[in-house]
């Protein structure tokens, strides 16, 4: 299958060690729905558990789901260690999160933070938008030298 | 995507060397086909045989990536290096795909972030088992090409066993468990599960048979049914027309995945059952078998990619045309279009 019909592969967890996983379940179903394949982690992840699914699946993303307060420091450790791993996928953050954070979350490397209202379409388009600028940068990164893998 | 910016050969090394990151790359060069695959396919072949390739299958929901990981810890935990393919379908609507395995697949992270983590200059200390998830995506042609080569890539970087596991329906997925050294089919209580693998063909490919969930009710019946198909299919002789092996008697194992019970005894039957393979010549015929079915899953996708191409010829347009004006048959035109194909 050619590169450009390659469905995009989204890691989908919750980090830390709250709540259920209704809304990450829903998620899921929309992305797939919107052609993409999702490894599916759920509950009780931890950054590291992350990275090395992040790794082995070879995904283009990460979709964390965070419904506490947590997330401003949660999320940047998240983008911090995939770049650590030298994984470039962005991380997009969904759940409520106040709009002075959402500044500070982008600032910090997410790639998009979702609230409660999106709608189907908005979440996978912000998926494939995130997808598609991480790729740019890749590639823009990289120019014609092999040295960013 | 479109992150793979080195040669396919530097990204072999470095996976060969210990790299996870080079190999999750890998699979997806694997999973989209194409030049770099191919590339990857003779690159890795060199390097193939050392693995022992486990097919897991069996019903939707019954335990086959809860008892994978029970068998991945142990494996572990005995010094070895499993490597998981987890084949899940994609919608057919959508193209899309939910992998879930890797979650059932019991406290796995522990063993990749724990114990198993090397030091960092200490590559060849990993033992961390690498799973990936894939996806059917619909494309049964591409499945029956991406499996063994993701097969025979784990083997070549380093990885035994590999276990494939996929849903026991579709016939390629048949195929790609019967391809295995050793295919392990899951059944369960409470579901005909006996006479359901006996329809989708699995009695034949299976080397092993596990029940599981034997913690519920009625787990003696289901090992009963199968103990009775084996009986009928050793009297007809029908069991192993393909991989030729008159004498084998496949054991039925009980496990209970969910709290690891009898996981100790699958392996045991699988560690067995190599052992088996491996007097006389079977395990040689086995592998020659899965050569085979790779070798015969790849003509029918580049035959088909010739038939298209003819299809879409002005010669083949024009016989096509033919045909729907009733001046030909189908069948008279696929013939001369035959005759085109291997002139
Ligand atoms: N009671 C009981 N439940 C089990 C056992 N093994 C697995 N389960 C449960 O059965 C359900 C399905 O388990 P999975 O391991 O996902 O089954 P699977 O065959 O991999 O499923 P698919 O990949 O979706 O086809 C889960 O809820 C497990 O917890 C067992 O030995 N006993
Ligand atoms: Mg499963």
């Amino acid at each position: 299958m050619s590169e450009s019909d390659a469905p995009i592969r989204v890691v989908l967890a919750k980090l830390g060690l709250d709540g259920h996983d209704r809304g990450l379940k829903i998620v899921a179903r929309i992305l797939r729905d919107a052609g993409m394949e999702v490894i599916y982690l759920g509950l009780r992840q931890t950054t590291d558990s992350i990275v090395a699914a992040a790794e082995q699946e070879d995904a283009d993303a990460v979709g964390l789901s965070m419904h506490n307060a947590g997330h401003m420091t949660l999320a940047p450790a998240m983008v911090g260690a995939l770049r650590a791993a030298k994984l470039t996928c962005p991380v997009i953050v969904g759940g409520i999160v106040p709009d002075d954070d959402v500044e500070a979350l982008l600032d910090a490397g997410v790639a998009a933070v979702l609230g409660p209202g999106a709608s189907a379409s908005e979440v996978a388009q912000v998926v494939r938008d995130a997808v598609a600028a991480a790729e740019a940068s890749d590639d823009a990164t990289v120019g014609g030298s092999k040295v960013e893998t | 995507m479109a992150r793979v910016h080195k040669p396919v050969d530097e990204h072999y090394s470095e996976a060969a060397a210990g790299s996870r990151l080079a190999l999750g790359r890998l699979l997806t060069l694997v999973e989209r086909g194409g030049p770099e695959a191919d590339q990857l396919s003779e690159l890795a072949h060199q390097d193939t045989g050392r693995a022992h390739v486990v097919g897991i299958t069996g019903a939707p929901g019954a335990g086959k990536s809860t008892l994978t990981g029970q068998l991945v810890h142990r494996y572990v935990d005995a010094g070895r290096r499993p490597a998981v393919l987890a084949v899940d379908p994609s919608s057919p609507l959508t193209g899309g795909a939910i992998l879930g395995d890797r979650i059932r697949m019991y406290d796995v992270s522990e063993v990749e972030t724990g114990q198993g983590a090397p030091a960092p200059d200490d590559m060849s200390a990993d033992r961390r088992p690498f799973i990936r998830s894939m996806a059917t995506r619909g494309h049964s042609g591409g499945l029956a090409l991406a499996v063994p080569l993701a097969v025979r890539l784990f083997d070549a970087v380093g990885y035994d066993p590999v276990i494939i596991e996929t849903v026991g329906v579709g016939q390629v997925e048949v195929d790609v468990v019967g391809a295995a050294d050793t295919a392990v089919v899951v059944a369960t209580p409470g579901m005909g599960d006996a006479v359901q693998a006996n329809k989708a063909g699995l009695l034949e490919v299976a080397d092993i048979f596990v029940v599981n969930k034997a913690d519920r009710p009625g787990a003696n019946d289901v090992r009963r049914d199968l103990e009775l198909m084996l009986d009928l299919s050793h009297m007809t002789g029908l069991d192993t027309m393909e991989r030729g092996d008159a004498d084998y008697r496949p054991p039925i194992v009980m496990s209970s995945a969910l709290d690891g019970t009898g996981a100790e005894n699958v392996i045991a039957a699988i560690d067995d059952h190599l052992v088996y393979l491996g007097q006389s010549d079977r395990l040689r015929r086995r592998r020659e078998h899965r050569v085979r079915t790779e070798v015969r899953a790849r003509l029918k996708q580049a035959l088909d990619r010739r038939v298209d191409d003819l299809l879409a010829t002005d010669e083949g347009r024009a016989m096509v045309a033919k045909a729907e004006q009733a001046d030909l048959s189908p069948t008279e035109v696929a013939t001369a279009l035959l005759d085109i194909l291997f002139e």
